[in-house]
């Protein structure tokens, strides 16, 4: 009998957790070390999905499926493809680099930040993986425990309440509605079909008529814009972003965030293709001013943390923008995006988390010139920001290539205005490096900063290690995804001609 | 002359009388035993439900009707039954210590909670609106004289006094119904022949029937405490003793629902354009009203009767839905509410301590991280009363809310779900305060005690359990439906 790879994937954190109840709350190396064995582990066990992959496949992958509550058409029913295999990749690769970075940082309650982690980690492997809608419900739901714990808890004293419970009730808001929409559907399978069942899969095969695709996309396409965030739905981020402690920070830019723009290629768009399309300029505008003003809100930040919380935005601006293309090189631009926002933007925060660990502030006034005391951390920062700002040869040139590419071949005046967003970021970034390090070292305190440890070296390296090869040689991660975005194209498109017809009809009819 | 006696079988009550047998006989004990047998009671009344549930496990699957076509014998009174022993038995798990705090630790106690079990078990059965209202009245008398237990404290006088007058007064509203019913149904007060005379159109619009089912709602609103007939429940939950507020949270409300759910799924299953609307209505005052007045709440315990009857409109949405998922999602909602509330309620007795000094929200800051297994089972409480996964209490909600979709209530559910975001703020802070604000002052040792440790366990784990793995109670629940042939698939 093969390993259930996944259910190891989501439930070895899980039951991780019980030996944590039993360690001592006052060593915390080894409740730590515990934590990063376990995590690699994971790691390790995921490697497993990278190399067994079939890059060549179309359909779900390492498929699981148990009844759970089969008289209610639920099964405990997982699987992944292209889409998910990446960002699952990311969050087992991620941890291990959170649990490193919480070395120092954690000091308060070890114990229980390490359950979080777990918990955490359990969830977001289970949202990726779940191909039941019901399934994936309960895991969306249940990642906000622990993010709202690890926020409200351990986040900056001031404001960490306010931050947390904001974080909570945004996300619950839309998912709430998206629980409807998906009875909505499940009732709506069982009426045209006979059958009850939460099957993604068979609810793809669904044919939705229009007015219910309008408000079952808007619902869900609510709980995804809310978590992405989208333009304006964003504010519930920079909160949550600063008042999170450094590795809250991280595990939220990297993988929660990405919840939301898989929702919204796993759920809204194959299960609502023709609203989909309908949607599309009101996305791709949300989007693009999602880019222009995330840039531009970060270039006035005077908090290192707030001025990279808005760059995602912006970045994630670009991976709607992508998604909503249906072009292949948009989509998978957009997923190759996420993976190099959640490389950036973790390395970012982490950066940020080094000078916090030392000096216990974020204000970029404090800085300057750091690069004389500190030029490692001066050289990965550089890197790491180069990056972000999308340098050929480094990863975040070939997403919003990509991407940029994908949306010129759909509608020029959106392209046009979304590679400003590129320059603006390289306003941002670059202004704010120059002002943090370079010059002359202004504060005294900053004079006898050491520079990054052997630790924190580690865990930079796994990711600058990926930020060029992802540059370099992209193919590496595109090839996983060509498939599964080849089928997934070709779906979309098959809905886009029923729209067309349906929409030209309209306007014949209006003509007359 | 000789008056025929109809034949009936005892077994079919078997568990009101061990409850009734097992009252008096606490009552006994406690005349002629000498003082210092206290902690008897509760292992005598423990016992009695042990067996009165063994007696419903063996008359489960039985179908029909007994003592003169009074009372029911059906799986959807047994499931009842299920929940309100094991309300009655949580809730005596909970009382000794925290009565013995009060120097009440009496005999008369555990028989008038019996007492009142054996009135909620009576309504759920009944076939007849006048055993409906001896349930009431069994049930509601000995819930009064609880409410007043602790007669030297003033609000426990005025929850006792507050919930007699408003409760007799709605007695009385439900018997006027009552009989507006037995005129327009033609003198018959059997709901099973009041629904055959009741069918037709043209009777069931008569103004008579109308007025009687009014005055109807009227009586069972005010039990589950729905809006606009709940002003009495925040004063009484708050001034009555916590464990008989989780008593009167759960088990009336059970009782309540039982009656009021049987009346209107057996005697008006084709009213459903009717009276739906006037549901339709109340459910959603009822959830909002509960919803957002309990996020101004300091008083735990106020802020639990809020949420208590926030949660009466989450049920009376299963009601509106009038389908048989909506039974069945009613049913097993009620469980999960049992269970979750009472545990909340448990751990309120907990953090209360010594004569509850300790009832504000701010006196669970910090309870975090210095009594890490008491707050956790608090956050598990709160969550799943919150609708949180994967607890009973989300699967209870999703049910419910399914139900209102499948009956095409679609807006209704919106309303629902927004309703649980609001609560979801209020149930938050607790958590909020246990972790992420420091203790305000030493909360110095909690009395963990055998009984209410247990409950408090027993309940965190069963919420998880049933919310994990609803299947079991799910099956139960849709096989204890299946008598109300006028439901909607």
């Amino acid at each position: 009998m093969q390993l259930p790879i996944l259910s190891v994937l989501i439930f070895l954190p899980l039951l991780g957790i019980i030996p944590l109840f039993f360690l001592s709350q006052k060593n915390d190396k080894v409740l730590k070390g515990y934590t990063l064995a376990l995590s690699l582990v994971e790691f390790v066990l995921s490697l497993r999905l990278w190399f067994g992959f079939n890059d060549a496949a179309t359909g779900m992958q390492f498929v699981e499926r148990h009844n759970w509550l089969p008289q209610y058409g639920i099964s405990y029913f997982v699987g992944i493809d292209g889409f998910s295999l990446l960002l699952i990749m990311l969050t087992t690769f991620l941890t291990p680099i959170c649990v490193l970075a919480t070395w120092e940082d954690v000091q308060f309650r070890v114990k229980e930040f390490m359950i979080c982690l777990l918990f955490m980690m359990s969830g977001m492997i289970g949202v990726f993986v779940s191909l039941d809608v019901f399934l994936f419900y309960v895991f969306w739901e249940l990642q906000l425990i622990p993010m709202y714990l690890l926020i409200g808890v351990w986040g900056n004293p001031a404001r960490r309440v306010y931050a947390a419970v904001k974080f909570f009730l945004y996300t619950m808001f839309g998912s709430l509605l998206m629980l409807v929409a998906i009875l909505v559907l499940y009732f709506y399978h069982a009426k045209t079909t006979g059958t009850y069942t939460f099957d993604l899969l068979k609810l793809y095969g669904l044919n939705v008529p229009f007015n219910m695709q309008f408000w079952m996309f808007l619902a869900f396409a609510l709980a995804f814009a809310i978590k992405v965030p989208m333009f304006p739905f964003h504010t519930w981020l920079p909160d949550a972003h600063t008042e999170a402690p450094t590795v809250g920070s991280v595990i939220l830019a990297a993988v929660l965030l990405k919840m939301g723009t898989y929702g919204f290629l796993r759920f809204n768009m194959p299960l609502f293709p023709e609203a989909a399309y309908y949607f599309v300029p009101l996305f791709s505008i949300l989007a693009i001013i999602g880019i222009v003003y995330g840039a531009l809100v970060s270039m006035v930040q005077k908090d290192l943390k707030r001025l990279i919380a808005f760059s995602s935005v912006s970045h994630l601006g670009f991976v709607m923008l992508g998604l909503f293309t249906y072009t292949m090189q948009g989509v998978q631009g957009g997923i190759i995006q996420m993976i190099n926002h959640g490389l950036s933007t973790g390395a970012l925060f982490l950066i940020v988390g080094c000078i916090y660990e030392r000096r216990h502030t974020r204000m970029i006034a404090d800085f300057g010139g750091l690069s004389t005391p500190m030029p490692i951390y001066a050289t990965i920062f550089m890197i790491v920001a180069l990056s972000s700002i999308g340098l050929p040869g480094l990863n975040g040139f070939v997403g919003e290539f990509l991407i940029l590419l994908g949306a010129f071949k759909v509608n020029k005046l959106y392209a046009a205005i979304a590679a400003t967003g590129v320059i603006f970021a390289a306003c941002y970034m670059l202004w704010m490096f120059q002002r943090v390090m370079f010059g002359k070292v202004t504060n005294e305190k900053n004079m006898g900063l050491s520079d990054l440890s052997w630790r924190e070296i580690a865990y930079f390296a796994p990711l600058l290690l990926f930020i060029v090869w992802i540059g370099v040689y992209p193919s590496t991660f595109l090839d996983k995804t060509k498939a599964t975005t080849a089928q997934f194209i070709s779906k979309m498109e098959k809905a886009n001609k029923g729209t067309k017809l349906t929409l030209s009809h309209l306007f014949k009819g209006e003509a007359r | 002359m000789t008056i025929p006696v109809p034949s009936f079988s005892l077994s079919s009550i078997g568990p009101w009388l061990t409850l009734t047998i097992a009252a008096i006989i606490i009552l006994l004990v406690d005349a002629f035993s000498p003082k210092g047998r206290k902690g008897i009671f509760p292992i005598l009344a423990l016992v009695a439900l042990a067996v009165a549930a063994w007696q419903t496990y063996c008359l489960w699957g039985k179908v029909g009707v007994d003592f003169s076509r009074m009372v029911y014998l059906d799986n959807f009174a047994f499931y009842f039954y299920l929940i309100i022993i094991l309300g009655t038995a949580l809730t005596i798990l909970l009382s000794p210590n925290y009565l013995e705090e009060f120097g009440k630790n009496l005999g008369e106690y555990y028989a008038l909670v019996l007492f009142a079990a054996v009135g909620m078990l009576l309504m759920a059965a009944s076939a007849h609106f006048i055993m409906i209202f001896l349930g009431l009245e069994i049930m509601s008398i000995a819930v009064y004289v609880l409410a007043g237990l602790f007669r030297e404290d003033p609000r426990s006088n005025e929850a006792a006094l507050k919930y007699l007058v408003l409760g007799a007064f709605a007695s009385g509203f439900l018997l006027f119904g009552m009989v507006m019913l037995y005129g327009a149904g033609g003198g018959t007060l059997y709901l099973s022949e009041l629904a055959s005379k009741l069918s037709s159109y043209a009777e069931l619009t008569r103004p008579l029937t109308l007025l009687g089912l009014a005055l109807i709602i009227v009586g069972f609103g005010f039990k589950v405490a729905s809006v606009p007939f709940h002003m009495w429940t925040p004063d009484v939950y708050e001034g009555a003793p916590t464990n008989v507020t989780a008593f009167m949270a759960v088990g009336v409300k059970a009782a309540a629902f039982a009656a009021f759910a049987r009346v209107m799924f057996m005697v008006f299953p084709d009213f459903t354009v009717q009276w739906n609307m006037v549901l339709w209505v109340l459910a959603v005052a009822t959830m909002t009203l509960g919803n957002v007045v309990a996020i101004a709440q300091t008083n735990i315990k106020r802020m639990l009767a809020y949420s208590s009857i926030a949660h009466a409109g989450y049920l009376m949405v299963a009601l509106v839905a009038h389908n048989q998922l909506g039974a069945v999602s009613l049913l097993y909602y009620l469980l999960a509410y049992t269970i979750m509330n009472i545990g909340a309620f448990a751990v309120v007795i907990l953090v209360g301590r010594k004569k509850d000094s300790y009832l504000n929200i701010y006196d669970y800051s910090g309870l975090g991280f210095q009594h890490p297994a008491l707050a956790a089972t608090m956050a598990i409480f709160m969550l799943a009363l919150a609708g949180i996964p994967p607890t009973a209490g989300f699967v209870g909600k999703f049910y419910i809310f399914s139900a209102a979709v499948k009956a095409g209530y679609i807006w209704l559910a919106i309303i629902g779900v927004m309703n649980s975001l609001v609560s979801v703020y209020y149930y938050l802070r607790i958590t909020v305060l246990m972790y992420m604000r420091p203790a305000e002052a030493e909360l110095g040792p909690i009395p963990f005690t055998y009984g209410l440790t247990f409950a408090v366990a027993l309940t965190a784990v069963a919420t998880l359990a049933i919310g994990i793995f609803p299947g079991f109670f799910y099956d139960m629940a849709v096989n204890s439906v299946k008598i109300f042939p006028g439901l909607a698939g």
